[in-house]
C-alpha cells in the first residue's frame, strides 16, 4: 500500500466559472473599474473647474452629452447598485456586528439602517446638484 | 416516518493510488428512502455493492465533522444532506482544494498544521486566577464568540475557499475562525502573539471575502465575518500603535 | 513590514468601499443627468466652482476622491491575483501608483480652484 495523493488541478484564469457564487464575487470585484473611470472622469471635472472660467467648465459639460454616454451611465449605475452598494450593505452586519448585552443586533436592522443612509445622502447630492 | 422509496443514481468519484492515474466516476443504482440522507445511500453502497468504496464518516448527527464531501459540486456534511432535497441524479465528490488519498478520503495535514499555528488556546500574560477561584466570563462576553465555537472541524469551508484552493500558504477560514474565537475570549491575553502570524501575509489579508465558507458552514460559524472582523482589528491595531495608544493588555 | 502596509491598504480600501457604496450611485445618476443635455442648475459653473472653491466642498470633494481611488486600487489587485495574475509586488506597485497619481491630480486641482 503505497501513498499517492491525488491533487486535482485548479485554473488559476478561469476558476470563477465553477459556480455561480463565484461569477457573482467576480463580478462585484470588476466593479473597482466603474469607481476607477468615474473617480479619474470627476478628477478631469476638477480639472476643467480648476480653469476657474465657465469656457473649460462649459466645454467639459458638452463632451459628456451623448446618447450613448447615457446608455453607458445608465447601465453603469445598475451595474453599480447590485454589484457594489447592494452587496456591501448587506455584507456589511458582518464586518462590524454590533453587541447588546447578550444579544446581536439583528443583521436586517444594521442593513436597513444603511439603506435609510443612503437615500438620505442620494436624495442629498441630487437636491444639492438642483437635480430635485 | 416516511418509507416511500427512490431511486437515485450515485456517481461517486473513484480513486485508488496504486491503480488509478487519475479520479474517474462510477455510477451505482440506489434504492432510497425518501428520508435517508446523503451518507445513508453511500452507507447502502458500501453494504451492498461495493465493499471497496472508501470514505469517513462516524457520529451521523452533525458532531464529528468527518463525512464533508462535495455533494453536486457544493461542500457539505453528507450526514446532513436529504435526499429529498436533492434531483434523482446526485454526483459525490471528495472535498474540494484537496489532495485525494483514496476515493472519498481527503489528506488533511494541511489544515491540521494551521489549526495548530494559531495558537487556539488561552494565553495569559497575567498569573491564572488563584487555584479555588474561576475565570469570570459574563453571558455577554460569551456571545461576542459563542458562535465561533461550533466549528466541528469539517472542513468544508476550505473546499469553498478559492483562495484556498489557489494559495495553499492563505491559513484559511477554520482556522482563522477559530483565532478569532480566541482573540474575542475576555480570558485570553495572547491576541499579540497571534496578530504575527494573522496579519502577516497568508492571514487575514488573503482573504477577499468571497464568503462562500460562510455559505456553505453547516455550523453556522460564519468564518467570512471573523475574518473581516479581524482585518479592522489589525487595521485599527496598526493606527493605535502609529499614534502611540497603548493597546489592551493582549 | 508586511503586517503595517496592508492594514493601511486594507483599511483604505474598506472605508472607500463603503463610501463609493453610498456616493457613487448619485454621481453616477448625475453624469446621467448630464448626458441628457439637461444640466441641474447646481451644475452650472457659477454654482459648482462656489462649491468646489470652498472649505467644506473642498474637503468633501477631496475625501471623496481620495478614498475612492485607493479602494478601487486595492481591489484592482485582487482582481489581477483573481484572474491569474501572480506578479503580486509589480500589480501592487502599479495599481497604488495610479491612486497615489489620483490623490495628487485631486490635490493639485482643487488647491487651483478659486
Amino acid at each position: 500500500m503505497s501513498r499517492q495523493p491525488y491533487v486535482r488541478p485548479m485554473s488559476t484564469t478561469t476558476w470563477y466559472m465553477r459556480n455561480g457564487r463565484y461569477k457573482v464575487y467576480v463580478l462585484r470585484e470588476l466593479s473597482s473599474f466603474l469607481v476607477t473611470f468615474y473617480s479619474f472622469l470627476t478628477i478631469s471635472a476638477l480639472a476643467a473647474l480648476a480653469a476657474n472660467s465657465p469656457d473649460k467648465w462649459d466645454a467639459f459639460l458638452a463632451s459628456q452629452q451623448a446618447t450613448g454616454m447615457m446608455v453607458f451611465h445608465g447601465l453603469a449605475l445598475l451595474y453599480f447598485l447590485f454589484f457594489q452598494t447592494f452587496p456591501w450593505f448587506k455584507l456589511a452586519p458582518k464586518a462590524m456586528p454590533v453587541y447588546m448585552g447578550e444579544k446581536k443586533l439583528p443583521d436586517s436592522y444594521i442593513i436597513i439602517g444603511h439603506y435609510v443612509a443612503w437615500v438620505v445622502v442620494s436624495v442629498f447630492i441630487l437636491w444639492l446638484a438642483g437635480v430635485i | 416516518m416516511s418509507t416511500r422509496t427512490r431511486t437515485l443514481e450515485l456517481e461517486i468519484m473513484r480513486y485508488d493510488p496504486e491503480k488509478d492515474k487519475e479520479p474517474w466516476f462510477q455510477t451505482y443504482t440506489v434504492p432510497c428512502i425518501e428520508d435517508w440522507v446523503i451518507l445513508d445511500a453511500i452507507n447502502y453502497v458500501k453494504e451492498n455493492l461495493d465493499t471497496t468504496l472508501a470514505y469517513r464518516w462516524s457520529c451521523h448527527m452533525m458532531v464529528c465533522g468527518s463525512c464533508g464531501m462535495m455533494v453536486n459540486g457544493e461542500p457539505a456534511l453528507t450526514c446532513k444532506t436529504f435526499i429529498r432535497e436533492l434531483p434523482d441524479k446526485v454526483r459525490i465528490e471528495p472535498l474540494e482544494n484537496f489532495p485525494i488519498e483514496r476515493d472519498l478520503v481527503v489528506v488533511l495535514d494541511d489544515v491540521i498544521q494551521k489549526l495548530h499555528k494559531v495558537q487556539p488556546y488561552i494565553i495569559r500574560k497575567d498569573p491564572p486566577p488563584a487555584e479555588d477561584q474561576e475565570y469570570i466570563q459574563t453571558r455577554g462576553q460569551l456571545a461576542i464568540f459563542k458562535q465561533l465555537t461550533m466549528c466541528i472541524n469539517c472542513m468544508c469551508c476550505y473546499a469553498a475557499c478559492p483562495q484556498y484552493g489557489l494559495d495553499k500558504n492563505f491559513i484559511g477560514p477554520a482556522a482563522l475562525a477559530l483565532a478569532h474565537r480566541y482573540n474575542r475570549d475576555n480570558r485570553d491575553q495572547g491576541k499579540s502573539d497571534r496578530l504575527d502570524i494573522l496579519a502577516d501575509h497568508d492571514g487575514v489579508w488573503d482573504c477577499s471575502f468571497v464568503g462562500a465558507c460562510s455559505e456553505v458552514c453547516p455550523k453556522h460559524v460564519d468564518p467570512a465575518a471573523a475574518i473581516q472582523q479581524m482585518k479592522i482589528d489589525g487595521a485599527m491595531e496598526f493606527w493605535k500603535q502609529k499614534m502611540g495608544i497603548p493597546g489592551d493588555k493582549s | 513590514m508586511a503586517i503595517a502596509k496592508k492594514a493601511i491598504v486594507w483599511g483604505l480600501f474598506a472605508a472607500g468601499g463603503t463610501l463609493t457604496a453610498f456616493v457613487f450611485p448619485a454621481l453616477i445618476a448625475l453624469y446621467l443627468v448630464i448626458a441628457t443635455g439637461n444640466v441641474p442648475d447646481g451644475l452650472q459653473f457659477e454654482q459648482i466652482h462656489n462649491f468646489a472653491a470652498s472649505w467644506l466642498g473642498k474637503a468633501c470633494l477631496f475625501i471623496v476622491l481620495f478614498l475612492s481611488v485607493w479602494h478601487a486600487a486595492h481591489r484592482l489587485r485582487v482582481v489581477a491575483h483573481d484572474f491569474g495574475i501572480r506578479k503580486d509586488t509589480l500589480v501592487a506597485n502599479a495599481v497604488y501608483a495610479v491612486a497615489a497619481l489620483g490623490t495628487v491630480l485631486t490635490a493639485f486641482y482643487l488647491f487651483g480652484i478659486r
